[in-house]
């Protein structure tokens, strides 16, 4: 029960957050960061006990909870949680905690409404992450939007209201079609088998043929594509970045479009091995083109926030690229940056938050100099935008090399393009840099430097961040068996389909190279 | 010399006479109280809506009378009831301040109402080609009255009359039809019909051009494309209430008509008819929402969307199969809550506009969430519900009529559902977006909202969420209903 007790304790703690804020503004603040931090604690009493937890489910399966909901359609209430899940939710409760702090002097207006929408958002991403019956998981994919999209919508920034009728209308879309599939395969496999279930495990090894399989597949690949975000369905993600105000931003970023990344990881492939199979160089150098393209994109702006926008449509490029080519090292790296990105990616956007909180713009020829009168948050910035940059020893660089030491086994084109954005992320990093803390002070800012409480969300960010470049083991061995049992479900559902002696995409299954893959990285120095 | 009269089991039409009854006991009691006591009236009128809608509950126990071939009393006819029910109970809940403001007559509004709600209900029940149409008379003669209640409002009369022109040619279209009918099968009922169509293995002609005709006129009544044309004004013209009323009263008569003739009777001709009513599916669908996209006044957008719900809802008929039709009944029920809802946040809204009429346009709205953050809140699920944003009950009745679609072959009309939600869910939004995130001027007349209705309100409201999370119960009940008309 307790997976069900994490979600509804974040609604409820939302909804308390809402009604006390009729008496006073603050509580709202006081009630989030309650129920954020035990949320986190309890995740993390889960993380350190988690062999001996007691409803485990078999093999990779930490927890597992399946309840009947609506017994005459096949839909069950069924969460179940593993090493993926938990580091994902993790994320969620480190970035909702950030969240709620960084926005503790912002959100004047309608306080309680905003930490109502936060909370939910968390709420919905954590579902997100344990629900392991279709149609639970798309109703949680679009509760997650609801929220979302008040906080774009009421908090953001001037061209707000364009930006999230964007967001919603794209997702939206992607989220459809998604549906459509997820109907398609509860009828293919019901017309097969005579079992009409929503229910993942039982779709799992699924015989559907394979021209059907391919459109089933496309529908999850575009909703998943949406949220990743992918060229050249990212054009929401920089207008909803921006728009957004900080805490948006960070849930964006952090959370949001890791949802995108694990529904590849946990559906797409796993569900359609053979399908993904055929569309997987194609989805590989969709993600080099979204590593270069946003790199690109980062290096032309003049908006902060739509920069850091864009080098997210560069980081999520490689989870793209990692989870196509599907091999033990690739798919680590993936899950690594994943964690990674959340955390760089979401520092940058506070970052970027606090600097316009102080200046009241986002635009980047107003910057300058700013590193004489704050020196420390230039210092973190400095150190945030090296691990955008993918400097060794910090948490992005794990990932990105591990997923390019995958994708170089896959494909070596493609490995070797998408190594180009190590140069090209590290001339958007230096000049956003540049741009806004060295060369003159042409404004003459005169700023406070970051105030005990923005020190207190640096300082946990960069010890996480660094943490992860020096030391991924204990992520790695939390991802491990899950990623292993993913890569057994889609074997398996691949043999269902292709005679067996036939090359196999999946072929790189062999064990053993599990062990190196973690020892290679061990320290960020392989 | 003995006269043998024909039993008649009181009991199977019960609901209905007790509706009748309360229309009755509304106009006599209206001639005995004060001007200033009218209002009372609507609990009169209420008070028997619920009667009806427990004993119709309660009496149902399985079995499926039937009363001389001519109404039944099966568990489709029970679905339908309750959700018509809930459509009058709604509506009178939201008339409570608004007939007294607006200035219609009250006894004759309950009174109308109450009749239009008996012919629904026997609509229905109905199975025989004769009751149909007496009862789609009933429903519709009432109806045309109470959208002219208005006399004050120019709008009001033309809708009447548009309402009525329109409404009788298509009466026309259908008698035309029941007649080609009764001329193939020899017998109006629909067990008879059902029979003949059994019997002789080519279909004739006069069959099939019948049963075109009767799905025109009752395109007509549930606003199917290219028989919407009336929709909009009268929507619009009609007192809200009404709207609020008809808008999801006449659609659920209508689709249970429309379901007992093409899956009872015409059951075995289903190659024939399923394609055509695939096409107006889609077609009406995608035309609504077309239409709805441009509009800024919220009574002729929600008219347009109502539009493009029928089209969804066909799309359960189309499927042809048990899912299809409980999912169609499913979804009717939880649109009788969410339509209502939304059409009872824009009478609260007039309120606030004094007598001179208004807030009906986006404007009105902006900022509604700072002044009535409750009536906001109600109208943004209202909203999001038909724009099929899960956990909603939209979402759950789309999902349903979409994945018969899906199991009955009709893949295409499935995608076509989806791009015409994706649509749609652009100017639902657009309410939420005035309210929440445009500064509105403050209220002309800052008064309060009415009591009966924020009942009203809160009860649709806890009905879309509670059908979203929890629909079991009604899907069990759906899928009885549906299986009284298929399995007989």
């Amino acid at each position: 029960m307790i997976l069900l007790w994490l979600i509804l304790w974040l609604l409820s703690g939302g909804l308390l957050a809402w009604l006390l804020s009729r008496w006073r503004a603050v509580w709202a603040r006081w009630v989030s960061l309650f129920f954020t931090a035990t949320y986190l604690a309890s995740l993390v009493v889960i993380w350190i006990l988690s062999p001996e937890a007691e409803e485990a489910g078999p093999g990779s399966w930490l927890i597992d909870l399946n309840l009947s909901w609506i017994p005459n359609l096949g839909i069950n209430l069924h969460l179940a949680l593993d090493g993926l899940g938990l580091l994902l939710l993790l994320l969620v409760g480190v970035l909702g905690v950030m969240t709620v702090a960084t926005s503790w002097t912002g959100a004047q207006e309608r306080t309680g409404f905003f930490h109502f929408n936060l909370l939910w958002i968390l709420a919905a991403l954590a579902g997100v992450f344990m629900a392991m019956d279709l149609v639970l998981f798309y109703l949680f994919w679009e509760m997650m939007l609801i929220p979302l999209y008040f906080l774009i919508g009421i908090w953001g920034y001037e061209n707000r209201v364009y930006a999230t009728l964007k967001f919603f209308i794209f997702t939206q879309a992607g989220g459809l079609l998604m549906l459509l599939s997820i109907l398609g395969l509860y009828f293919a496999h019901g017309n097969n088998t005579g079992v009409y279930t929503f229910d993942y495990f039982q779709l799992l090894g699924n015989t559907v043929p394979l021209a059907t399989a391919i459109w089933l597949m496309l529908g999850f690949f575009v909703a998943f594509a949406v949220k990743l975000p992918a060229v050249p369905v990212h054009t929401w993600l920089p207008d909803a970045h921006t728009q957004a105000p900080t805490a948006g931003s960070v849930d964006l970023a952090g959370l949001v479009l890791k949802a995108g990344a694990y529904g590849l990881l946990r559906f797409l492939v796993p569900l359609f091995p053979e399908a993904a199979g055929r569309i997987a160089p194609a989805a590989m150098i969709l993600g080099v083109i979204g590593i270069l393209y946003g790199a690109f994109q980062a290096y032309g702006q003049t908006d902060l926030k739509r920069m850091v926008a864009y080098t997210s449509v560069s980081h999520m490029g490689f989870v793209l690229l990692g989870v196509f080519a599907w091999n033990p090292l690739a798919l680590q790296g993936a899950v690594v940056v994943m964690i990674a990105h959340g955390i760089s990616t979401g520092a940058l956007f506070i970052l970027a938050g606090d600097i316009q909180e102080r200046i009241h713009s986002r635009d980047l020829e107003r910057m300058g100099g700013l590193w004489s009168t704050m020196p420390r948050m230039g210092a973190v910035g400095l150190l945030f935008a090296l691990a955008s940059l993918g400097l060794p020893g910090l948490g992005n660089f794990v990932g990105e090399f591990l997923v390019l030491l995958g994708a170089f086994q896959a494909n070596v084109p493609i490995a070797v393009l998408a190594t180009l954005a190590f140069v090209v992320s590290a001339v958007y990093s230096l000049a956003m840099i540049q741009r806004v803390f060295f060369g003159p002070n042409r404004e003459g800012w005169d700023l406070p430097d970051a105030s005990p409480r923005e020190m207190g969300i640096w300082v946990v960010m960069v010890v996480l961040i660094v943490v992860l470049g020096l030391y991924p083991r204990p992520v790695l061995d939390t991802a491990r068996p899950a990623l292993e049992a993913l890569q057994e479900y889609a074997a398996a559902g691949e043999h269902v389909e292709v005679e067996v002696g036939e090359a196999s995409w999946l072929g790189s299954t062999a064990h053993g190279s599990w062990d190196t893959a973690v020892d290679g990285v061990d320290g960020g120095r392989p | 010399m003995e006269i043998s009269l024909p039993t008649f089991d009181f009991l199977v039409v019960a609901p209905e006479i007790v509706v009748l009854i309360t229309a009755l006991l509304v106009m006599v009691v209206d001639m005995v109280i004060g001007r200033e006591q009218k209002g009372r009236l609507a609990w009169v009128a209420l008070v028997g809506v619920l009667a009806a809608g427990a004993l119709s509950y309660y009496l149902w126990d399985g079995s499926d009378p039937a009363l001389h071939d001519m109404l039944a009393a099966d568990g489709y006819a029970l679905f339908l009831n309750l959700a018509i029910l809930v459509a009058a109970a709604l509506a009178i809940l939201f008339s409570l301040e608004y007939t007294g403001r607006v200035g219609l007559a009250q006894g004759e509004y309950y009174t109308l109402l109450l009749l239009s709600t008996a012919g629904m209900m026997l609509m229905a029940a109905a199975i025989n080609l004769m009751t149909i149409f007496l009862a789609l008379e009933i429903l519709s003669i009432s109806l045309y009255v109470l959208v002219g209640l208005n006399r004050a409002e120019r709008r009001s009369a033309e809708a009447a009359l548009k309402y009525f022109v329109l409404g009788a040619f298509a009466s026309g279209f259908l008698l035309y039809g029941m007649a080609l009918i009764y001329g193939q099968a020899g017998t109006t009922s629909l067990a008879g019909i059902r029979a003949a169509v059994q019997a002789g293995g080519e279909p004739s002609a006069l069959l099939l051009v019948g049963l075109g005709l009767m799905i025109a006129g009752f395109g007509f009544k549930v606003a199917l494309v290219p028989f919407q044309m009336w929709t909009p004004d009268v929507y619009q013209g009609a007192p809200t209430s009404v709207t609020a009323f008809m808008s999801v009263g006449a659609k659920v008569a209508g689709f249970a008509a429309l379901g007992r003739v093409a899956l009872y009777a015409f059951g075995d001709l289903q190659g024939d008819w399923r394609w055509v009513l695939a096409v107006l599916s889609a077609l009406t669908m995608t035309v609504g929402n077309l239409a709805a996209l441009r509009q800024a006044n919220l009574k002729r957008m929600l008219a347009y969307s109502s539009i493009a719900h029928a089209g969804y809802a066909l799309a359960g008929l189309a499927a042809g199969n048990a899912q299809g039709t409980s999912g169609l009944l499913f979804y009717l029920f939880a649109y009788a809550f969410m339509n209502a809802g939304a059409f009872a946040i824009i009478i609260a809204a007039g309120r606030f506009e004094g007598a001179t009429g208004g807030g009906e346009t986006l404007d009105d709205f902006a900022g509604l969430a700072a002044r009535k953050p409750g009536l906001a809140v109600a109208m943004a699920l209202f909203m999001l519900s038909l724009a099929g944003v899960p956990p909603l009950a939209g979402f759950l009745a789309k999902l349903y009529v979409f994945g018969a679609a899906v199991r009955g072959g009709l893949i295409w009309l499935a995608v076509f559902g989806v791009v015409n939600s994706v649509i749609s869910a652009y100017y639902y939004l657009r309410v939420v977006v005035s309210m929440y995130m445009r500064e509105g001027r403050p209220a002309a007349v800052p008064a309060p909202v009415c009591a009966g209705l924020q009942v009203g309100v809160a009860l649709a409201a806890v009905a879309i969420v509670l059908l979203g999370l929890w629909p079991g119960p009604i899907v069990d009940l759906a899928r009885v209903a549906a299986l009284a008309l298929l399995g007989g």
